[in-house]
Formats: C-alpha cells, structure tokens, sequence
C-alpha cells in the first residue's frame, strides 16, 4: 500500500509545485514588501489608523454588506419561487436569469453604463416621465447596482438547489398544523435555506469586497479598497502600501469565507 | 463452459488484520480452503469476514507475519491485478461507462485477447448467465438481479482460478435472493471452481457452503459443515446466531435433567450441565397424561404451513416450538411438551 | 385558492422584473453596437461598421484570449483532475486542508494574487512580458473550478468499488485511471472545462495588472474601449465577447442541469 501512496503523491506533486510557486510564494513576498516600507509592518495598521484607508474600508464594507442583503432578498423570492412553482417558460426564465454567470466584472460595469449611465436606458425613461435625467451609473450607487447584478445568477442557482432539497412535507405538516402561509416561510423554508443563504451570501460579500473590474469601467473616483490599492500601485507607486492593503484585503475575503464555510457546514466556492 | 484452469487450494496463515485506526478486524487467522471447494464466511456486519475475504482478494494486506499462499506460492505480497481472482461486489461494482458487453470483456480486453476471442467468450458467457438480451445495454438501464448475472459473468469470464463473492445477494429482495442463490449454487458445482462467498444471511450459507466460518469480533467461532454448525455449534454464539435455539435451564439429578417445568431424560448430559439447547424442530406437544414438560402459551402465530408457538415454561424466555397447522391454540392455554434427547446439547 | 393566485402572480411579476434588469442592458449593448448612432436611436440604420473596426483595432486580444484559454484548460486538466482524484480517494485532514489551499485562490481578490506575483517575479523579464505570465494567473483562478468540478462528480460515485472492480478484472493503476476513472468523472472534466474557458476568457482583475501593452487579452481591450472610445464600439465589442462566451454559458447550463432520474423495473427473467 505503500506503491499507492507514492502514487497519489506524485499526482498531486504538479498541482502542489505550481500552487506553491505561483501563490503561496508570491503571497508570502507579498507580505513582507508590504512591511518594507518608510513604516514598516506598521503600514498593516494604516487601513484603521489612516482616515483615508479606514474611510474607503468602511465604504467598501457597507458596500458589500447592501450588495449581500440586496442579492439575497431577491435571489431568494425568485429562486423558491422558480424551484417550487413550475410553469411554461420557467426554464427559459432560470436560463435567462442564469445566463450573466460568467460574465467578467468589466462587462457588468458596461451593463451598468448600459442601464443608469449618461445615454443609459433609465436616464431615458425619468427624462420623458419628469424632465430630469438621472444617471448614477458612475458612483456607489452605480457599483452597488452593478454587484448585484453580478451576484444574483450565482446566488439564485444556490437557492434552487437548495430548495430543490428542501422536503416539502415539512411545509405540508406546517400547514396541518394550521400555520398561515407567513409562518410557513418563517419557519420551515427560511430555516432550510439558511445554510444556502450563509454560503451564497458569504460569496456576494467577498465578491463584492474584492472586485475590481466592475468599479475599474464605472470610475476611478469611486472610493473603494480596490481601487485604492490600484491608484496606490500604479499613480503613487507606493508598492509597500498596495501590498499591505491587498494583503489585509485578502485575508478580510478569506475569513469571511472561511467562515461562512463553517457556519454552512458545506462548501462554499467563491468566484471573482 | 469448461474451466480452463485447475481450480485453486487457498492457504491463510497467521493472517491478521490491524487498521491505521488502531481498530483490530481479524485476529491471527489459520485456514485451508481445499481446490474446488466453496466456503462460506458468516456472521454479523463487522466480525471480519469480509476483511478476510479482501485479505484472500489481495485488496488487504494481512499484518506482518501473516501469509496467503495459493497452491502452495506465497501471494502475499502481490495486488488483487496479479491474483486471477474473480469478484463479485456487493454494490456490484459494474463500470458505469459501458455497456454489459463491455463490462463482460473488460478482463479480457485487460488480457490483451483479440477481438473476436472476446465476442466469442463474452457472448458464451452471456448465454450462462441467460442474460443475452442485455448486451448492449447501459448499466443503469439494469434491474437489480440483472446487475447480479452480469457482475457474475464479468467475473467468470477471465476463467479465474477462484471466485471471491462478497455479499452478493444482500441488496436484492427476498425472492430474487431465492432464486439467484439457487442459480449460484448450480453455477459453482458445475464450475467446480474455488469460491469463497461472504454473508450474513445463514440460510445462503446453509444452502451453499461445503463448510461454513463462523466469525465473531475478528475470531473464528467455528469451522464446519453446515450440518455441524447446525447440529453441534461449538460456542453459544454460533447456536444463537445460526438458527432458533431454545434454552431451559436446570440441573442434572439422578440422570435427568431437572428444570422448573419438569424433568427431562438425557442419557448424554455432562454431569456439570446447568442448561439444555434445544432446537424448536426437536419439541414436541405432548398431549399425554405425563408429559415431560409443562408450559403455558404465551403467543402462537399462524406461519401458514405450520403455527410458531411461544410457551412460557417459567424461565427468562419462552420455548419456540414449531408445529402443525391445523390445530388451534389460545393465549394461557395449558399445554404439555417432549423433547427428543438427541438434540439436546450443553454449552 | 385566490390568495394563492395572487401570490403566484406577484411573485412571477418580481421575478420577470429582475430577469429585466439581467436582460434587458445585454440587448441594449447588443443592439447599440449593431446602430449607426445609438443617441438617435436604432432609426439611424443597423451597421456592422462597429464591428468591423473592433475587428481591425482589437483582433489581437481575441486570438490572445482564445489561445490563453485553451492553454489555461490544458493546464488546469494536467494540474487539476489528478488532484481532485486524488482528494477524492483520500478523504484525510490533510486532503481537506490540501483542497482548503487550492481554492485560496479564488477566496483572495485578483488584486492581491496579481500584485504578488508582480513582486515576486516582476523582475524575470522575459516571463513578465510574455503571455504566459498571465496563464499563470489564470490557471491559478480557474484551477480550484476544475478541482471543484471533478471532484464532485468523483465523490457521487463508488470509485473506490469501481477501481477494485476493475483490479480484480487484472487491471493495473494506469489502466484503472484511463479506463475507469476518467470516462466516469467525463462529465465533471466537461463542467469543469466550460468553466475555466469561460472564467479566463473574461478575467479582468487580475490580467490587468499582469498584462502589457504586447500582451492585451479580450476583457483588457473592453476596459479599453470603455474607456476611450464611443459608446458604439465599446457595445460591439462586448457583443463580440458575448458570442464568444454565451455558447459556452449555454453548454455549461445544459450539462449541470439535473438528468430525471431514469425509473427501473424489476424485470427478471425466469
């Protein structure tokens, strides 16, 4: 049984090598140049002790913490419903709700323009119905709009799948018992789609929290962390500081997943 | 078809078997399975017999000091792919990815047989197993007794030199169970190949094995034909755990066997005996003036060809006794009982 | 009963609404690039004037994404379905942290991976200026999908029977993987597959940091775009992307949506 052991080793070894030299390395370097410069391992407290860090920490935890309540309202009415209710077209509708999946964070800033921007299609309608047009495609609100757009594809798969899991016999015995339609929702589906709720809303939040692209298209004035580590990076060339920053960044992402992870008791898989 | 090769004596020595876990499966193990003989491992769900069986596959290693020889060469040491063993899974095991046909040559295609030699084999086997319909068929589109022929006739068409069965009936239903056990023990005899077959069910061991194991926590209990195993089990775990056994506890006084619903005769009895095992098919009901015991029923239940009866003869668990159909008994009833002396044992 | 069908119709109301918002900016973008002048609307005249100067202007970043996709999927395969066997077959503390490693990755922000990368190997020129610099990123940001992706399909189904199933048949570690194993984890490998090629071709966070002027990648070339050019050329480019990508999103439905469950019958014959 030895042989075999061997064997799995050297399957996982390329695999392992790879990870090993392209991130656990790298993050590693990562970590010490964020604590090489004029401050030294000092600049890890700059994102609480500076305003303008702790500023743009706030803004992008409020952002992420909306975006995750937004998405999971949603997801939740329309993916229970999609899971319980079948009728003609309700593929066509899981498939098209489902279709922005994949799309990169750039394109969904490009939906945003599309939607809220300057030629954008709600700038349109509130100018023919009250004269004004109103854009929002280039501020948090424009960001906030474009997360969950991001979000809900993956995040109404969680709750379908869940649902689908979820025994309906649990909601009949609540209704024997004589419980209204809202204790019904209140206690048996909420409580079974918990776990789902935890690990899709864990991915809302990190995505949300670490995303670039999407405030990248919409404006580089927006006053989130990654943009902040960007203009770090490329305007001030303070490598030190975006290192630091991206590193807290990244171990704030983890933990949360991780966490959720635990709480869920399966597994979460993020996306970009 | 004919067994190409010549069928296998299996020698286990000193075969034990500790887990990473520390748990031990199998304690020191010694045994001979003769060439053509089929032997059957029975006992409880973790008494070691299936690691035995998996030692024997060579998909287990026995501990250090143990060995497994087949005809004579010491195996230990080579992978179940080096063995030429055929199995047969409890889940089956069949590759989900092919068809039966498929799944029926894959040994051979293994072999490097040419195709035309694998049709042929494959197609023979298929008639064995009057599963020739199923040819071309998906895996999953297979009923349970089906998945169970073709898991057989992949196993025998690499003509291995023993059969492994492990549990193979034991996910099927009561009928089906029947009537592939029936199908199995035709199969063997007319094969004469070596097989070992793992179970729980002691009416499969009964009906197949040329001798039976009895296992218990890691240990053989007992090593016999089945007629001995039924007859005279050799620890109290192997009479309670292969058929019903009844137990009336007393003592021996003056040649008889004195319990607290009467006295029986017993012209065997160790003088020491403090308890007689008795089987339900060795009572009687005795209507007699003086029968030997006397009880009350506790329960009776109509079975159909016969009524099982429950009768409280004052100690911890009422007497099984099987008897004839038509006569009707009521709760409480008083009744009087024999037992045929040749089938009382001590333990 | 009334209530019922109320609710019913206000929930299908909610749930075409926020299919709307999902849909309705991709047709817009679509038929923005496909219009002569967008602010006039599509009474201007449908052209595929814009579409042919994404063409002249940004063919480059398509072939370059198509080629470091498929590099990407080809890595990922060799990198990632002898992993995710091998944590499948073993299911030890150290393979759930194994596993728990490999998904980093995607759990830390593009930013911070391409950022370290960028200080570690920034000053190997050569590989910093080359393509592959950024395979590098995208392998590992896909990887943990492909993982992901076998291993589900691995850990639904008995492999460890299977295999001894197989052995006991005579056949030997690598004729078990081929014949045995990966044909019955094909459907996991194909998922897996559809994500990874999807995710690189679309991955900005990272590629836009690891990139230069030479080595410009699709998602690259549409920041681009939005960023300098008129609407219409930023949409027909996207409506390029779209048809590279939306075939692969269908397939990608198609395969994970669950398969009825065929019923059985237990038909024995005498």
């Amino acid at each position: 049984m030895r042989r075999e052991s061997f064997r799995l080793f050297s399957l996982l070894l390329p695999a392992g090598i790879f990870f090993l030299a392209f991130f656990l390395l790298p993050l590693t370097r990562l970590f010490f140049i964020g604590g090489s410069g004029a401050e030294g391992f000092a600049a890890y407290a700059a994102i609480v002790t500076d305003r303008n860090y702790f500023a743009s920490l706030v803004s992008t935890l409020g952002l992420a913490m909306a975006t995750t309540v937004a998405t999971l309202i949603v997801s939740g009415l329309s993916g229970v419903f999609l899971q319980r209710r079948k009728f003609p077209g309700n593929g066509l509708l899981v498939a098209m709700l489902t279709l922005p999946l994949a799309f990169p964070g750039v394109v969904i800033g490009f939906m945003v323009i599309m939607l809220a921007g300057r030629q954008g299609l709600i700038g349109d309608v509130t100018q023919f119905l009250t004269g004004e047009k109103l854009v929002f495609a280039y501020s948090m609100a424009g960001l906030f709009m474009g997360y969950v757009y991001f979000s809900i594809p993956r995040t109404i798969l969680t709750v379908m799948a869940a649902a689908e899991k979820l025994d309906p016999k649990l909601e009949e015995a609540a209704r024997s018992l004589g419980a209204p339609t809202w204790r019904v929702v209140l206690d048996v589906i909420i409580p079974g789609l918990k776990p789902a709720f935890i690990s899709a809303g864990a991915i809302c939040f990190a995505t949300a929290v670490g995303a670039f692209g999407t405030a990248f298209t919409l404006a580089t004035r927006i006053n989130v962390l990654p943009m902040v580590i960007y203009t770090e990076f490329t305007l001030q060339a303070n490598m030190a500081m975006a290192a630091a920053l991206s590193f807290v960044l990244g171990a704030v992402t983890w933990v949360v997943l991780a966490l959720a992870r635990t709480a869920a008791g399966s597994s979460v898989a993020a996306a970009g | 078809m004919t067994q190409a090769t010549k069928p296998l004596a299996i020698r286990l020595r000193n075969c034990a078997k500790t887990f990473a876990d520390g748990t031990r499966a199998l304690q020191p193990l010694d045994l001979d399975i003769g060439a053509g003989e089929t032997v059957v491992f029975l006992g409880p769900s973790g008494c070691g017999k299936t690691t035995t069986l998996r030692i024997i596959a060579g998909l287990e290693r026995p501990d250090a000091g143990g060995s497994v020889l087949f005809d004579g060469e010491d195996v230990t040491a080579l992978p179940i792919e080096a063995r030429h063993v055929g199995m047969v899974f409890q889940s089956y095991a069949l590759f989900p990815n092919m068809s039966v046909a498929e799944n029926i040559g894959y040994g051979l295609r293994i072999r490097r047989l040419t195709r035309s030699e694998i049709a042929a084999r494959v197609g023979e086997m298929l008639a064995m197993m009057r599963i020739e319909a199923l040819a071309d068929r998906r895996v999953d589109q297979l009923s349970g007794g089906q998945r169970q022929r073709v898991a057989l006739a992949r196993a025998l068409a690499v003509r291995p030199r023993a059969l492994l069965l492990d549990e193979p009936l034991t996910a099927l239903d009561a009928k089906l169970r029947d009537s592939l056990r029936l199908e199995i023990d035709g199969l063997l005899r007319r094969l004469g190949i070596t097989a070992v077959y793992v179970t729980h069910d002691q009416a499969e061991a009964m009906a197949l094995g040329d001798r039976i194991v009895v296992m218990d926590h890691g240990r053989v209990a007992q090593v016999g034909r089945p007629r001995e195993i039924y007859q005279r089990p050799a620890t109290r775990f192997v009479a309670d755990f292969i058929g019903t056994m009844n137990r009336l506890s007393g003592r021996i006084e003056q040649g008889r066997f004195v319990t607290a619903a009467g006295a029986l005769a017993w012209p065997e009895a160790p003088a020491d005996a403090r308890e007689a095992l008795f089987r339900p098919e060795d009572v009687a009901i005795d209507d007699g003036a003086n029968p030997p015991l006397r009880g009350t029923v506790a329960a009776a239940f109509f079975l159909g060809d016969r009524t099982r009866l429950f009768v409280d003869v004052g100690g911890e668990r009422p007497l099984v006794i099987e008897t004839e159909a038509r006569r009707d008994f009521a709760r409480g009833q008083a009744i009087g009982l024999r037992v045929d002396s040749r089938g009382l044992m001590a333990l | 009963m009334a209530e019922r069908r109320l609710l019913f119709s206000l929930q299908l109301g909610f749930t075409l609404v926020v299919c709307a918002f999902l849909i309705v900016p991709v047709i817009l973008s679509m038929l923005a690039g496909l219009t002569a002048n967008y602010l006039s609307g599509v009474q201007s005249g449908l052209t595929l004037r814009w579409v042919g100067e994404v063409w002249s202007g940004y063919r480059e970043t398509i072939f370059l994404s198509i080629g470091i996709s498929l590099c990407c999927l080809a890595g990922t395969l060799v990198l990632g379905v002898p992993a995710a066997y091998v944590l499948a077959k073993r299911q030890s503390a150290l393979s759930r942290a194994i596993e728990e490693l490999l998904v980093m990755p995607v759990a830390v922000p593009g930013l911070a991976t391409a950022l370290a990368l960028i200080v570690t190997y920034g000053a190997a020129g050569a590989f910093r200026t080359s393509w592959s610099f950024i395979l590098v990123g995208h392998v590992l940001f896909t990887l943990p999908f492909m993982v992901r992706s076998v291993l589900a399909v691995l850990s639904a189904i008995d492999l460890k029977t299977l295999e001894e199933g197989a052995a006991s048949l005579g056949a030997g570690f690598a004729q078990r993987f081929f014949h045995i194993v990966l044909p019955n984890c094909r459907s996991g490998i194909l998922a897996g597959s559809l994500m990874v090629v999807t995710l690189s071709m679309g991955e900005f966070n990272m590629t836009w940091l690891l990139h230069t002027p030479l080595t410009k990648t699709l998602p690259v070339g549409l920041a681009d775009a939005y960023a300098s050019l008129r609407l219409e050329i930023g949409s027909a480019y996207t409506l390029v992307f779209f048809l590279m990508i939306v075939p692969l999103l269908l397939a990608l439905q198609a395969l994970t949506r669950p398969r009825p469950v065929k019923f059985v019958a237990e038909e024995e014959q005498p």
